[in-house]
């Protein structure tokens, strides 16, 4: 037995080892809270992408109406306040801007970001949220240090205000924007946790499920236990 | 049972039912490693069942793969489970096959007369890292197109043939359409056709002659007067209903990590394959799943491409051979001398540690420390002739032994 518990404990380590490529060692990413159960941190979060992602970026293996009935809203109220770039509420969150006119306009394709929440993960999103800063010698005039020489501008410039980076490295406030500091976090929490519902929307069903089915299992076990027990009684030891 | 009789004189329905589980007669000492072959069989069945209906949604084409994975996850009934099922079942087959092989390894199981049951048991292992291979280039995400661009080449490394062989195998000069569509047709019915062959004749073999056990004690030795062993206890209702509680452990297990960590933290689902593929965009770390990176590390172990690739076919070349390098007549490794014990121990350790290195970058101490256990790998089997031969094995009792 004890050879067992070796061989699985090697086996259990060699599992749970982060998988290097998950980040750069070096980046710093600033640890957020997803809530998919939080309602009204995705539906504020939904607003925000809306507004200013949905412009240049789509979503394209989202639907509208699934995005609904998953955030608690009605089609009425996802066609009046959400969608404004498609007709019907069952339509995916395309864009009308062609990826070739994004090529020539901001000098490469703004991503589809339907899974972007799973190639970079909640961290990465919220840090790089937080760490847009002026940069001259950019032609957008802002640079991001968890994405660095990113050809997206600082689209939350108003809500947040422009950082500055100084010769160590540390960002600081240059201006303020429309939101207190706390407010901002709050928002880009909010789009964070968006990003990730719409990067596996399924995983609401998956959780739910989850549990019934190991609840089931560990049932099953104690009806295939003493079945075995009782088959093996004449079994010479 | 008037229907049965009337198909047992068609068919030998009744007759097979009896040789392969209720008069099949397998030792009565199987312990915790006798689990995973049954749940091999298990996991094949659950990859060809999910595998049938995502087929049914899936699109082989390179301008639709990547968006038919997403429109599984999302707007087929049940996609994203059936999807899961079958990616968590990938990773799955492999912990089974491999603590299966080791089992084998552990109480001498490949050992005369067993010799074939472990050869076709190692073409259903080269089988499924074919399977496994093409599988992951179909959701066309950065990792399926890298990971198959880097690995094709490989072939390129043999010298006159290899080039063309490379563009034989993908069907263009990159990995492209042409190449997902024949992976496709591999990994749905070629390759499937040929396993469930494989299984058939593995486990044919396996009842001609009977299985091992952790004694390795032959139970054929040891027959009442009816000729059933001793020993040997029914597969049905025995094993059968024990098979059944390690299956509910088992899915247990497996539901924890499919419900509640799919992409098992990177390791099952890989980050970077959740980014289209781009065939202008190479990702950092080019990291194969995590069931072939013992042999990626040996490959990138050795300086030389056409030396690296020749280690890596070799590694597994190896294994083949273990009946025939094996000279201890002893098969289970409770009755082997101290030799075998440390060799398996330096070798289990060299595989989770080539399986470690395979995934870091190939730099400096990794890549020194990837040829020391690439070394200890090799010596396993090359030397295994002579320690085998020196080691102080232990008696072997008549009988099994209780647990």
């Amino acid at each position: 037995m004890t050879k067992v518990t070796t061989t699985l404990t090697f086996l259990l380590a060699f599992f749970t080892l982060n998988p290097a490529y998950a980040a750069s060692a070096q980046l710093q990413l600033k640890p957020v809270d997803i809530d998919l159960s939080d309602k009204a941190s995705l539906q504020r979060g939904a607003r925000t992408f809306m507004n200013y992602c949905l412009t240049c970026h789509s979503a394209s293996y989202m639907r509208y109406n699934r995005m609904g009935r998953d955030l608690g809203l009605t089609d009425e109220q996802v066609k009046d306040s959400l969608m404004f770039a498609s007709e019907k509420v069952g339509e995916t969150m395309t864009i009308a801007m062609r990826p070739d006119d994004a090529k020539k306009w901001f000098g490469s394709i703004p991503p589809d970001l339907s899974v972007i929440s799973r190639a970079r993960g909640a961290d990465w999103l919220y840090s790089y949220f937080q760490t847009f800063y002026i940069d001259n010698k950019k032609v957008m005039g802002t640079n991001n240090s968890t994405l660095k020489n990113v050809a997206m501008p600082h689209v939350l410039w108003q809500d947040q205000g422009y950082l500055q980076k100084g010769t160590n490295g540390d960002l600081t406030r240059l201006s303020d924007g429309e939101l207190t500091k706390d407010e901002y976090d709050e928002m880009a929490r909010d789009l964070v946790n968006f990003l990730a519902y719409i990067g596996e929307p399924s995983k609401i069903q998956r959780l739910a499920l989850g549990k019934w089915v190991l609840i089931y299992l560990a049932l099953f076990f104690f009806v295939a236990y003493p079945l075995k027990k009782v088959i093996w009684e004449d079994v010479t030891k | 049972m008037r229907l049965i009789e009337w198909i047992d004189a068609r068919f030998p329905a009744t007759k097979f039912v009896k040789a392969h589980l209720s008069e099949y007669y397998a030792p009565r000492n199987f312990n915790f490693w006798y689990y995973f072959g049954f749940l091999a069989l298990i996991i094949l069945i659950l990859q060809i069942v999910t595998g049938i209906f995502l087929t049914m949604h899936y699109k082989p084409d390179t301008a639709l793969a990547f968006a038919s994975v997403e429109y599984i996850m999302r707007d087929v009934p049940w996609g994203w489970l059936i999807r899961y099922l079958h990616s968590t079942g990938a990773s799955a087959f492999f912990v089974v096959i491999y603590l299966h092989m080791f089992r084998g390894i552990l109480y001498g199981s490949y050992k005369e007369p067993r010799e074939l049951v472990w050869i076709f048991g190692m073409l259903i292992y080269l089988t499924l890292m074919a399977e496994a291979f093409m599988g992951y280039l179909l959701p066309w995400g950065q990792m399926s197109f890298w990971g198959a661009q880097v690995i094709i080449s490989l072939f390129g490394a043999i010298p006159y043939i290899g080039e063309g062989l490379a563009l034989w195998i993908r069907g263009d000069f990159v990995v492209a359409d042409a190449t997902l569509n024949r992976f496709f047709a591999f990994h749905v019915i070629a390759l499937p056709l040929v396993l469930l062959a494989l299984v058939v004749a593995h486990i044919t073999a396996l009842h001609e002659v009977g299985s091992n056990n952790p004694d390795g004690v032959d139970i054929k030795k040891t027959k009442d007067e009816q000729g059933i062993p001793l020993d040997g206890i029914a597969f049905h209702p025995y094993y059968s209903s024990k098979d059944l509680v390690g299956l509910i452990v088992f899915l247990f297990i497996f539901s924890l990590i499919l419900f509640y960590m799919p992409e098992f933290g990177g390791w099952f689902l890989e980050k970077d394959n959740f980014i289209p593929a781009n065939p202008l965009q190479t990702p950092e770390h080019i990291v194969p799943l995590w069931y072939f990176t013992p042999f990626y590390a040996i490959l990138r172990a050795v300086p030389d491409k056409l030396f690296g690739v020749m280690a890596m076919g070799g590694a597994i070349v190896v294994l083949f051979l273990i009946p025939w390098l094996d000279r201890s007549p002893v098969r289970s490794i409770r009755y082997r001398g101290p030799l075998f014990r440390i060799a398996l121990s330096v070798f289990t350790i060299s595989f989770l540690a080539l399986g470690y290195l395979g995934t870091q970058p190939a730099t400096g101490l990794y890549t020194s420390l990837a040829q020391f256990f690439s070394v200890l790998y090799f010596s396993f089997f090359i030397l295994m002739p002579i320690y085998t031969s020196l080691d102080k094995d232990q008696p072997v009792p008549e009988r099994v032994t209780g647990k």
